[in-house]
């Protein structure tokens, strides 16, 4: 440690001469009490944090960014002739929605660098968004205390789908116009309701005049605003519950291991912003992200092939086309199942169960304590195959939705392609949660192995008799805190078997959901490997003594090899 | 006058009279009516040479007389094709199935690919006349109705409105190609030559449809490929395009370099806290 001496703020200069205004703020703000407990709040450190802070930092440059945009932008659907500089569209009539975008790209100064970083910024939040939640997903962070915050992530994600799709819309081009029309049948294909909803949201027969107005209240008004009060919400309760670690030395459910707000993460979060922010503006620099020219106007009598909506649609989009054609017709009505069970249904048991899930496994579990330390995908395998099958089914029919392009770049046959994902769509995720699963309780047993058997030096002992065996070394205890201070014991699910009827013969009223709970434990708890009781430690500890010891001089640099597999004298650079 | 009114009993005067009328309506007919975009008429040893190519070279799928060859095997109640009739079907479908390479076929597939031809200019061109001789069908266009660079910038949106009303649904707004049921597609249109564009309008080669010279005048044909070669020759605006594929490549770009390269960075700056210090 260098010289500890330093001068207190209110001694030196900057500080007396602060002082004043300062106070002065203080009295009317009582700055000094919040900032003395918010200003020392202490966040954990890991790369996996920051992945809500670029869906937070994206959310900040889409704010910026659209700014600039309203500036030029008409949210009309009134016709005007185009006579901009864009020459293959001269002279043919268009909404001013559109002409206005062609105008913000071709005329107005940085007006299409803005628009790509916005559209660019506008993907990017979803899939940090995504990132962040399967994060939080596959590490359990949303056990007790947070399941609120929880719910209010699945809000906040369903929120930015609907104001990426509204943006997507608003330029009313050939491709906006076509994902509309879209979302106008999926609106349509809702049974009973569908065409009064249909007429309500666009204020009659699709197009109509009303959409563009409509959605552009919604995209700049109306979901930024719930948005924020949301993403402020959000943070306050992680400010309020603390946020989640990895477990490891000195880390416990009850502290938090970490730097401080100011000045660490002031200026790693600050950092951050700037990172995201140049990223953004990179990639809407030198990557073309929606040429909307290329499309030409919106005209509900044409269409382009390699019509998709963006990427986070694009698994409504494949659902939808793959989809058997089915309909039906009673009570003189069309059923449309074929559109509304793959869009309108499929949505709403997505949300559904993201929104159940913390609930459902807390039923399972019946876990009822507060976790303030993550839980390793690996330890909880039920949880991390059915996380890894949600996403396989999630690109599988991202596959359907991109079909056309894959067929024609990869000369393959698109009704194969559709066969696949009809076929894949209920094998796939099968197969990718049995192999997660046993990949989880792999990396289980290889963690109780190096517990109780140490991990492999690469130190080789010949033995006299000519015998080879590697050298194993015990875990430092450090490794083997992190890797036992989180992990939960097992329940015992053979002594919790519900009886039908009680020893005396009499009925158990509850016997169908006690019984129907426990199916769902031993579903849940299936072919876990319990960690290492203390007398299998002890025994271990008993078996790997003097392990670090070697008959022969090895030379003072070297320190064999460390359990990550990396030689001991690399470990400290 | 009187002449000619004392002639009217001629016995020729009523053949006169008709001559002249059928002369007016015939120029009356060629200013009206839209004219098919010709070049110039064949020879007869040209079409004897033609001939003679297609003998060795087509007919054992098109047939000896290119009347096609029907296979026994029924498709939807009819007879199936081994090779089609070319009876009727014109110079200008010889002209863009072997320029492009797509015949002679290099493959049974669901679709005849195109590859470099086979065959001379000069041998297209005698098959092209032996083709035509059998019977009218439209002939290839003359280089007036290709010079797209000449048409104006309204000529040229007119194109692109036409464009998109009926071709985009499967070439794609720019021409980029698209998907088909069972392995068929709609070929990209980038780089294909003018007469190409125009004789595939024309004559409407496998899953196209028509565009007959009286549906899309030899002008308008020539606006729509104006249209083509302006969007295609426009520079891509705001930086490398995503191939005009729209945006599930957008949503590939988003994921690896936008998501990868900031956790990349996100990792970086995780790894940097004040208290680890560098021994």
């Amino acid at each position: 440690m260098a010289t500890d001496t330093y001068t207190r703020i209110e001694d030196s200069a900057a500080g007396q001469k602060l002082a004043g205004p300062v106070g002065w703020l203080d009295d009317r703000l009582g700055l000094a009490a919040a900032g003395k407990k918010n200003l020392r709040k202490v966040f954990p450190e890991h790369w996996s944090f920051m992945l809500g802070e670029i869906a937070l930092w994206s959310f900040v440059v889409l704010l910026l960014t659209g700014v600039f945009l309203t500036l030029w932008f008409v949210p009309s659907m009134a016709e005007v002739t185009y006579r901009g500089s864009y020459a293959p569209l001269y002279g043919i009539d268009m909404s001013e929605a559109y002409a206005t975008t062609l105008n913000i790209s071709f005329e107005v100064r940085g007006g299409l660098l803005i628009r790509q970083i916005h559209h660019w910024a506008a993907a990017m939040f979803i899939a940090a968004m995504f990132a962040h939640m399967l994060r939080v997903y596959f590490t359990g962070a949303y056990r007790k205390p947070r399941e609120i915050n929880w719910l209010i992530g699945v809000g906040l994600l369903g929120l930015g789908t609907i104001a990426g799709f509204s943006g997507y819309s608003l330029p009313d081009d050939l491709l906006s116009g076509t994902g509309l029309r879209f979302v106008n049948g999926l609106v349509r294909s809702i049974p009973l309701v569908g065409s009064y909803i249909e007429f309500f949201v666009f204020g009659g027969e699709f197009p109509g005049t009303m959409i563009i107005p409509r959605l552009y209240m919604a995209h700049i008004l109306l979901i930024p605003a719930i948005l924020l009060g949301l993403i402020g919400a959000h943070m306050l309760l992680l400010v309020y519950h603390k946020h989640t670690q990895w477990p490891g030395p000195g880390r416990t459910n009850d502290n938090v291991v970490g730097y401080p707000m100011l000045p660490v993460y002031m200026a790693k979060a600050g950092g951050f912003f700037f990172v995201v922010f140049g990223f953004l503006a990179l990639m809407g620099a030198l990557i073309q992200i929606n040429p909307v020219w290329v499309y030409g106007p919106y005209n509900p009598a044409e269409v382009t092939a390699g019509s998709q909506p963006d990427w986070y649609m694009g698994w409504v989009e494949g659902a939808v086309r793959v989809m058997p054609a089915l309909e039906s017709t009673f009570f003189n009505r069309t059923w449309t199942w074929s559109v509304f069970m793959p869009g309108v249904l499929l949505m709403g048991v997505l949300f559904t169960a993201l929104g159940l899930w913390p609930f459902i496994e807390r039923w399972i579990t019946g876990d009822d304590r507060e976790h303030h330390l993550l839980e390793r995908p690996r330890n909880a395998p039920v949880r991390t195959a059915l996380g890894a099958a949600a996403i396989s089914v999630y690109l599988v029919f991202l596959i359907g939705g991109g079909n056309d392009i894959i067929a024609i770049k990869f000369g393959m046959s698109l009704n194969a392609i559709t066969w696949f994902v009809r076929i894949g769509i209920i094998v796939v995720p099968i197969i990718v949660f049995m192999v997660t699963k046993r990949i989880c309780i792999a990396l289980q047993r290889k963690d109780n192995a190096d517990l109780t058997h140490g991990y492999e030096t690469g130190v080789i002992d010949r033995s006299p008799s000519g015998g080879y065996a590697e050298r194993h070394a015990p875990l430092p205890d450090g490794d083997q805190f992190a890797l036992t201070s989180a992990r939960e014991r097992l329940p015992q699910l053979e002594s919790e078997k519900p009886a039908a009827t009680d020893e005396g013969g009499v009925r158990n009223p509850k016997f169908r959901k006690q019984s129907l709970r426990h199916k769902a434990r031993e579903f849940y708890f299936d072919g876990s490997v319990d960690k290492p009781t203390s007398h299998e430690m002890d025994h271990a500890a008993e078996h790997l003594e003097g392990a670090g010891e070697h008959p022969v001089a090895q030379g003072e640099d070297f320190k064999g090899i460390s359990h990550w597999g990396v030689p001991g004298d690399h470990e400290d650079h | 006058m009187r002449k000619l009114s004392t002639r009217r009993r001629h016995p020729i005067a009523g053949l006169l009279v008709i001559a002249f009328a059928l002369v007016l309506a015939g120029a009356l007919y060629s200013v009206v009516a839209p004219e098919p975009a010709t070049a110039e008429s064949a020879s007869a040893s040209e079409i004897e040479a033609g001939r003679e190519l297609f003998l060795v070279g087509c007919a054992s799928c098109h047939g000896l007389n290119a009347q096609g060859i029907e296979t026994k095997a029924e498709h939807d109640g009819k007879p199936g094709n081994y090779g089609p009739s070319l009876i009727g079907v014109g110079a200008a479908a010889v002209g863009f199935q072997m320029e492009t390479g797509r015949m002679p076929m290099a493959k049974t597939a669901p679709q005849v690919p195109v590859k470099s031809p086979n065959y001379s200019q000069e041998e297209i061109d005698q098959i092209a006349a032996y083709i035509a001789s059998l019977a009218p069908g439209p002939s290839r266009p003359s280089d007036e109705y290709l010079d797209w660079e000449s048409v104006d910038k309204e000529g040229v949106s007119a194109g692109g409105e036409f464009f998109r009303t009926n071709c985009t649904a499967c070439h794609n707004s720019t021409g980029q190609g698209g998907a088909l049921p069972d392995g068929r597609y709609a070929p990209s249109l980038v780089g294909v030559e003018p007469i190409h564009i125009y004789e595939a309008m024309l004559t409407g080669p496998q899953q196209m449809p028509v565009f007959s010279e009286e549906v899309l005048t030899p002008e308008e044909k020539l606006q729509v490929i104006a249209y083509i070669k302006q969007v295609q020759n426009q520079p891509t605006h705001g930086g490398v395009g995503g191939g005009g594929l729209g945006p599930v490549v957008d949503g590939m770009f988003v994921w690896i370099i936008g998501i990868g390269g900031l956790i990349g960075f996100a990792v970086w700056i995780g790894m940097h806290g004040t208290r680890v210090k560098k021994q």
